[in-house]
């Protein structure tokens, strides 16, 4: 009988890491139509629609290319596609993030009324932010090819690197969110610390122009080895070295692994007190 | 347990429930905030009782309206039977998919279509995609507003969006429906199209919870009353009873308005 299969019984819950992820797989329906949604309305509000995805790099790398070529021009050949790759992964992270933070409202105002798993908003934000990021691949492979960078076989270890990428932030987006369920200056303040972050972080400038005494700021952070996943099959033409490799899968584990847990044993009681 | 004892198991089961609110005496909405009092170790609660050691059996088939004063507990039910909240206390089973009858077009967006918004709804109550998508003709007939299907939803009349409300929630086909005083939606036809549904809710062996403050709607719909005073139950019993008897009693000046 499928109806015995949906029985509820506060008194089971042993294990609530385990317990949440059940309960996210069983509305995976929910995530794909929330992303749906994201999607459709933000295309359906703007003028152009989907071409903002398309045009939103394209735009971007014009400006920083003028602004920066004359600067980066002794230190990295063909500077567009290194930054644009580089921004690309940083804007698929950061929009991940904070679109996670920005649905707590969404999340508390529903669960209030309905049953549903808040992590389905988390896996949404980064749903969304996945769309967004296989998208702007397509500006960024015209660009490749008209400044003779064509796209090689490296190409397809992109997959494996947005798959690293998505991890990490899914840890990431669960602890801004499940905070921000429960304090109302957590977006914000997240917001705020992004910017440094991606200063810090070698997306506009190679990090070999960085000076000696910084470096170590580079070396922990995980964005850098995150960043170099992604652009070094893009940009170099060659696969990311295995030292990066590891030290990028080793912060994406732990990333999910400790937001996830957070996620789990926080988030009844945060969602409580709002 | 063999398969035909659970057809006789109750759908909805509540043993000695308690549910405590903890409400900080002050309101500590920012990190930063929280951060300074909790080094400075002045986080006080107060304590706020929801439900003190309920006991209810409901069985399948049953419609059972929840009468009380406000803040007497009645909603504090409805959540834990929705799942929405846990309890302090004693443990909650709920046998089924339940349907909550969300507030007139809650999580409805603007921006999108009718038909758009259906499909959201219904995965919000957990079908899948292709499941709601099936119940699209028979969900738009019974709103009436299959014309405007594909419309945004702000250009609906609070009346057109209400109707889809109720709709989708009664149409995912859920073994627990729970109302919160929502039945007085559209005019007197649609009330009218809703209680038929409602019966036909009890012809399938449906469960369905009413919490309302119009004692004689309670007394139509419902055949079960459970009357709730300052979180514990005073009497359950026949509707038409329960009713009368908190009738009087709120009459009286007992009004069951509680102090925390």
């Amino acid at each position: 009988m499928p109806e015995t299969a949906e029985t509820y019984d506060s008194a089971t819950r042993s294990n609530r890491p385990l317990a949440e992820a059940r309960e996210l797989w069983r509305f995976r329906h929910l995530v794909r139509e929330l992303v749906v949604r994201d999607i459709t309305v933000r295309y359906k509000r703007s003028f152009i629609g989907i071409g903002w995805t398309l045009l939103g790099p394209l735009l971007q790398m014009a400006a920083l290319t003028v602004a920066f070529s004359a600067i980066m021009r002794v230190q990295i050949a063909n500077y567009p596609v290194y930054f644009l790759a580089g921004s690309l992964f940083w804007n698929f992270f950061a929009q991940a993030t904070g679109h996670a933070a920005n649905l707590t409202t969404d999340a508390l105002e529903l669960s209030k009324r309905v049953y549903l798993p808040r992590s389905a908003f988390v896996a949404s934000a980064i749903g969304v932010a996945l769309v967004n990021l296989v998208l702007s691949l397509i500006p960024l492979l015209l660009i490749a090819l008209a400044t003779g960078y064509p796209p090689g076989p490296t190409w397809f270890f992109l997959p494996v690197s947005i798959l690293i990428g998505a991890a990490f932030t899914a840890g990431v987006g669960l602890v801004v969110f499940t905070l921000a369920c429960r304090f109302v200056d957590v977006r914000d303040t997240y917001l705020v610390l992004l910017q440094p972050w991606f200063f810090l972080t070698p997306i506009l400038y190679p990090k070999e122009i960085v000076p000696e005494k910084f470096q170590a700021l580079m070396r922990y952070n995980p964005m850098t080895y995150l960043v170099e996943v992604f652009r070094a099959p893009i940009y170099d033409g060659w696969l990311p070295g295995w030292k990066t490799l590891l030290f990028s899968v080793l912060a994406a584990v732990v990333s999910l692994a400790v937001g996830w847990w957070f996620y789990a044993s926080r988030i009844d009681d945060y969602a409580a007190r709002s | 347990m063999p398969p035909g004892a659970d057809a006789l198991s109750p759908a909805i089961r509540l043993d000695r429930v308690t549910v405590r609110y903890h409400v900080p005496r002050e309101v500590v909405a920012s990190l930063k905030e929280y951060a300074i009092r909790r080094l400075a170790g002045r986080v006080e609660h107060n304590e706020f009782v929801g439900l003190r050691e309920v006991d209810l059996v409901i069985q399948p088939g049953e419609r059972v309206g929840v009468v009380g004063g406000n803040g007497a507990g009645k909603s504090t039910l409805l959540r834990l039977i929705a799942r929405v909240r846990r309890p302090t206390e004693g443990r909650v089973v709920v046998r089924g998919r339940v349907a909550p009858l969300l507030e007139l077009g809650l999580g409805f967006h603007g921006e999108l279509t009718g038909r758009e918004n259906v499909i959201l709804q219904g995965t919000l109550l957990g079908l899948s995609r292709r499941e709601v998508v099936a119940r699209i003709p028979s969900i738009a007939a019974f709103a009436e507003i299959e014309s405007f299907l594909d419309a945004p939803v702000r250009t609906y009349s609070t009346g057109m969006s209400a109707r889809l409300a109720f709709a989708v929630a009664t149409d995912v086909d859920p073994d627990v429906l729970l109302v919160d005083e929502a039945l007085a939606v559209g005019d007197e036809r649609f009330k009218e199209r809703c209680h038929e549904r409602m019966k036909h809710f009890r012809d399938r062996q449906k469960t369905f919870l009413l919490v309302s403050h119009n004692l004689p709607e309670v007394v139509e719909t419902c055949q079960r009353a459970v009357w709730i005073a300052d979180g514990r139950v005073m009497r359950d019993g026949p509707a038409g009873e329960v009713c009368r008897e908190y009738k009087e009693w709120s009459r009286a000046g007992g009004a069951g308005e509680r102090k925390t």
